[in-house]
């Protein structure tokens, strides 16, 4: 059982890590979001899987062949917050093709390597001369 | 339980909750913000002073025994850690209050900082590997919405390669909790450590924990993997490229000398390796610094080439070396949160941050110049400021142990890095603004910005002038890091104290 999750472990995270190398940001989304959940098998395998019953120990008895709780109390734990993140960079997938029309990553990610723009005439700092900031407010949330 | 020992990762949640139930009203979030932010500044310096005394804070979240509960313990490396949190907290949050022009981002900021500040804090103080990996979440959730902060085209991109690779190295992290978990069916750090320093650890557990120590690295911008900061930090709003600069990157510092210190506290293969990645760490972030040409670019680029002089100490492993290295983080983080927010500044009076287009705030804002040329003369290592004592021990450390040549590469990296802050100086400090002196813009409700600059400032020079107190308290702190009595006390069942 152990074997087979680990191999599972071995095959999503090849899956994962080989989208995360690609261009398109879609895929890297989807890439992270693969290598999470291998991870996630992974932590629960390390963990071992012997057990078979739950772990509820009562005043009178303790089962005999119990679950490690711990490992899943982890992996439950790595869902959630993995879940959050994955729904961040989906937002941030969204908003990148909305604001620059593209979701090649190189081409996106060469936007930083620009010159700083200057700062608008009276504005504040941190406001960029930047025609897409502006109707950027809430929209993106 | 000591209620103080949770206060530095409760009083930033409250306050978040507080800012968050208080939403619709833009001012009132300002005010219970930087409320939240005092409040934990004083905790922090509350905790200082009981480590000071010697006196480890320690407990056990929800009352349940270690190792199979959250322990939580606050020594003098992570008291310190704390109270500047709380300084450069409230530095970011006053700072922050300038931006009167667009309330939503203002209120957002507001909101954020706190749920980072929480993680941040959590990281410090806990004594459970998954827990740390928590924590670790917390504050890079917070900081995904921070450095998205405000939109736009450029700093989307630069969201992008923060996301990125912050989550791959986070992803590392949980892989790594798990395998430990695996290997040694623990993940309390005293536990661990009383395993590794037995010897008692498989070579599985070693990898694991090697692996672990990658996904710090990343976290920390070391030698090769630093490559994500450079490219993301100038892009984010000022306050929070600052508080970025200042604390995030050292999160990942203190967590390599907490991990490294109690697993191995003598020099070894792991000490080794670490050697040589601080060396190149140091060189190619101010080699890299030297061919930017805009104010944040040039300080990113050194914020990898001074964790460089951190990982120099730990790696040295001996007790004046560890002792260095806390001080430099101590003083780096100061330092480097406020050339950010002077940069910022200085970029809002003569309307660029490309340093081709400033120049002429020598003669236009001389407090401004002299407020520069103390945390940049501290970087760079000049006595008598902070960062000269920094450098001094760890060279000292270097050299008894005979690695003259991490000295020297240290030595050689404060020459460079004496360039970089030259470079500014001259290019936007001393030499006329290339549109005329009018081009240079007054400053609109920046008092609040005035005196952050200033305070970071003034606590510069005083912990130069005082390095006496302040080292004394880093050896001390190096000392309980060679030996974390806390964190075996709190196996025994001994909780509190």
């Amino acid at each position: 059982m152990e074997l087979l999750a680990a191999l599972t472990v071995g095959g999503l995270a090849g899956i994962g890590m080989w989208m995360l190398l690609d261009r398109n940001l879609i895929r890297v989304v989807i890439g992270i979001a693969i290598l999470g959940n291998a991870i996630n098998l992974g932590v629960l395998t390390a963990g071992r899987m012997a057990g078979d019953v739950a772990a509820f120990v009562t005043a009178t008895s303790t089962p005999d062949h119990a679950a490690n709780p711990l490992p899943q109390a982890l992996v439950l734990t790595a869902i959630v917050i993995g879940f959050g993140l994955f729904v961040f960079s989906l937002a941030v997938l969204k908003r990148i093709r909305e604001v620059h029309d593209i979701t090649t990553t190189d081409v996106v990610s060469a936007v930083t390597e620009e010159p700083a723009p200057d700062l608008r005439e009276g504005s504040e700092v941190g406001q960029r001369a930047d025609p897409a900031a502006a109707p950027d407010k809430e929209g993106g949330r | 339980m000591n209620a103080l020992v949770v206060a530095p990762v409760a009083v930033p949640l409250i306050t978040l909750i507080l800012c968050i139930l208080l939403r619709p009203r833009h001012r009132l979030v300002a005010t219970v913000s930087v409320a939240g932010a005092m409040a934990l500044l004083l905790v922090g310096l509350q905790v200082l002073a009981l480590a000071a005394g010697d006196v480890v804070l320690a407990g056990q979240l929800g009352g349940w025994q270690a190792p199979f509960g959250i322990t939580v313990v606050i020594d003098r490396l992570g008291a310190a850690m704390v109270a500047i949190t709380g300084v450069i907290g409230l530095g970011t949050v006053l700072y922050g209050l300038a931006r009167e022009g667009d309330p939503a981002v203002a209120r957002d900021f507001h909101l954020f900082i706190h749920g980072l500040l929480a993680g941040v804090c959590g990281a410090f103080i806990t004594a459970d590997v998954f827990n740390l990996y928590v924590w670790f979440e917390v504050l890079l959730i917070g900081s995904f919405a921070l450095i998205a902060l405000g939109g736009g085209k450029r700093r989307l991109a630069g969201t992008l390669t923060y996301l990125v690779l912050n989550l791959l190295a986070t992803l590392l992290f949980l892989l790594a909790a798990g395998l430990v978990y695996g290997s040694t069916g623990t993940l309390n750090m005293g536990e661990l450590a009383l395993l590794f320093r037995a010897g008692e650890a498989s070579s599985a557990a070693t990898l694991a924990v090697v692996l672990m120590l990658l996904s710090f690295s990343i976290k920390a911008a070391l030698f090769p993997v630093f490559g994500w900061l450079p490219a993301s930090y100038h892009v984010a709003w000022t306050p929070v490229s600052a508080l970025f600069a200042g604390l995030l990157t050292k999160v990942g510092v203190y967590a390599l000398i907490r991990i490294v210190t109690l697993l191995w506290p003598e020099y070894g293969a792991v000490h080794e390796v670490l050697l040589w990645v601080a060396c190149a760490t140091m060189l190619v972030g101010v080699l890299g610094a030297a061919a930017q040409t805009e104010v944040r670019r040039i300080l990113s680029f050194h914020i990898v080439s001074q964790v460089g002089y951190m990982i120099l100490g730990l790696a040295l492993a001996a007790p004046l070396a560890i002792a260095g290295a806390v001080f430099y983080l101590i003083h780096h983080i100061i330092v480097k949160a406020n050339l950010f927010f002077i940069g910022g500044l200085a970029a809002r009076l003569t309307g660029s941050e490309r340093l081709a287009a400033m120049g002429g705030l020598y003669a236009k804002v001389p407090l401004l110049a002299l407020l520069f040329a103390i945390p940049a003369l501290s970087l760079a290592g000049i006595p008598p400021l902070s960062g000269f004592w920094a450098k001094f021990a760890l060279v000292k450390a270097s050299l008894a142990d005979g690695f003259w040549w991490a000295a020297g590469v240290a030595l050689l990296t404060g020459i460079f890095t004496l360039l970089s802050m030259s470079k500014i100086w001259n290019e936007a400090f001393l030499k006329a603004h290339p549109q005329g002196e009018a081009a240079i813009r007054p400053l609109r409700d920046a008092r609040w910005a005035w005196v952050t600059v200033t305070a970071l400032a003034a606590m510069t020079v005083a912990i130069g002038f005082g390095a006496g107190p302040v080292m004394d308290y880093a050896i001390a702190a190096a000392a309980q890091l060679a030996e974390p009595t806390a964190y075996f006390r709190a196996l025994d069942g001994a909780g509190g104290q």
